[in-house]
C-alpha cells in the first residue's frame, strides 16, 4: 500500500492551484502539431471536480458561439502547461451541472466576496 | 537466462504516457527471488530453478522444510515455484536473481489465481443473457433449455451451466510492461492481472510474438 501511494504521488503533479467549482480558469493546453507544439487556451468555469489520486479529473464548461462546450481534464495530465485561477465563483453546490440548462443572464455566477 | 520471477500483485493505478494518455497500470513487486534448489535433466528429468520468494517466519515450518531452505541461506521462504531455465548449472543456490532481468516495453505473460466469486449462475459465470424481467416471465435469471429430449437425449459434455467461478489459475498473456522500478522491485503492467491485491502471481517472458498490438 505504502509503495502504491510513493508512486501515485510521483506521478501526481504539485503546480495545481487550489480552485473549485464554480471558479473560472483558463487551462493552457498543449497541443502537438507534427514537429512543433503550440499551447490552446480553453477558458471555462469549472463544474465538476472528481477527487482522487491520479485520476482525479476536473470539467471545464465554456460557451463557444451561443454552443455549450465541455472539457474533462485529468487533473494530472502532463498535456496541460498550467491552469490559471480567473476568478472565484459564489456557488453553494460542489457540482455545478444545473448551469447547463441555463443561457444568458441567469447562466452567470456570482463572484465570491471575501 | 531466467525467464520468469514470483511477485505479488499490490493494486492497479493510472498513470501518463507522454502524450496524456491516461493507462491502466497493476503494480507488481517482483522478486528479488532466491534460488532454492536447481533440478537438472540428469537428477530430476527436467532443467528448472526453483525460486523461493517473501518471507516466513522459522516457527511456521516443518524441520523437514527448514532443512531444505537451509540449504540456500538462512531464509525462510513462504512461496516455491519453479521456473524453467536451459542451462540450471549457470545458477548457485541461494543466488537471488532480481526485477533486473525485465526491462521497459517487454511482453511477459502474468498467472495467478483469480478472485473467487462462488458458485455462480450462467448469466454472471458466461455471460449469457437474461430472460425477459416482466410481462410475467418468470425466467429472470435462468440458464433455459439444456438440450433436446429425443436427440441425443442427453446433455452434451461441456454445456455451460452454473457453477464454481473464479478461483481458478488464469493467465493473460502479452502484456506491456511500462515501467520498471528497480528501487522498490516494482513492475507496471499494462492491464489487468488475475487475482485480489497482494495475490502471488507468476510472471515471465511471453512466448507470444507481439505483432499486431498497438505500441503507445
Amino acid at each position: 500500500m505504502q509503495t502504491i501511494r510513493q508512486i501515485e504521488n510521483e506521478m501526481m503533479r504539485l503546480d495545481i492551484p487550489d480552485f473549485s467549482a464554480g471558479d473560472t480558469v483558463k487551462v493552457h493546453v498543449r497541443i502537438q502539431e507534427g514537429e512543433k507544439e503550440r499551447i490552446q487556451v480553453f477558458e471555462g468555469v469549472v463544474i465538476s471536480k472528481r477527487r482522487g489520486t491520479t485520476n482525479a479529473s476536473f470539467t471545464v464548461r465554456k460557451m463557444s458561439n451561443g454552443v455549450g462546450v465541455e472539457r474533462i481534464f485529468p487533473m494530472h495530465t502532463p498535456i496541460v502547461d498550467r491552469i490559471e485561477v480567473v476568478s472565484k465563483g459564489d456557488v453553494r453546490r460542489a457540482k455545478i451541472y444545473y448551469l447547463r440548462k441555463l443561457r444568458g443572464k441567469a447562466a452567470r455566477i456570482k463572484e465570491k466576496r471575501f | 537466462m531466467c525467464n520468469g520471477l514470483i511477485g505479488k500483485k499490490l493494486g492497479m493505478i493510472g498513470m501518463f504516457s507522454p502524450e496524456g494518455r491516461q493507462i491502466p497500470v497493476t503494480v507488481v513487486q517482483v522478486g528479488p527471488c532466491t534460488v532454492t534448489q536447481i533440478k537438472t535433466t540428469e537428477t530430476d528429468g527436467y532443467n528448472a530453478l526453483q525460486l523461493g520468494f517473501g518471507l516466513r517466519k522459522q516457527t511456521r515450518v516443518t524441520k523437514a522444510v527448514l532443512g531444505h531452505f537451509k540449504k540456500a541461506g538462512d531464509q525462510i521462504f513462504s512461496v516455491l515455484k519453479e521456473v524453467a531455465v536451459e542451462n540450471p548449472l549457470d545458477y548457485t543456490i541461494g543466488q537471488s536473481i532480481g526485477i533486473e532481468i525485465f526491462t521497459v516495453g517487454d511482453r511477459i505473460d502474468v498467472s495467478g489465481v483469480s478472485k473467487g466469486k462462488g458458485f455462480s449462475g450462467v448469466i454472471k459465470r458466461h455471460g449469457f443473457h437474461g430472460g425477459r424481467s416482466t410481462h410475467g416471465s418468470q425466467c429472470h435469471r435462468i440458464p433455459g433449455s439444456i438440450g433436446a429430449s429425443a436427440w441425443p437425449s442427453r446433455v452434451v459434455k461441456g454445456k455451460k451451466m452454473p457453477g464454481q467461478f473464479g478461483n481458478q489459475k488464469k493467465t493473460v498473456k502479452n502484456l506491456q510492461i511500462m515501467d520498471v522500478r528497480a528501487e522498490d522491485n516494482v513492475l507496471l503492467i499494462k492491464g489487468a492481472i488475475p487475482g485480489f491485491k497482494s495475490a502471488i502471481v507468476n510472471i515471465r517472458k511471453t512466448n507470444k510474438m507481439p505483432g499486431n498490438i498497438k505500441a503507445i
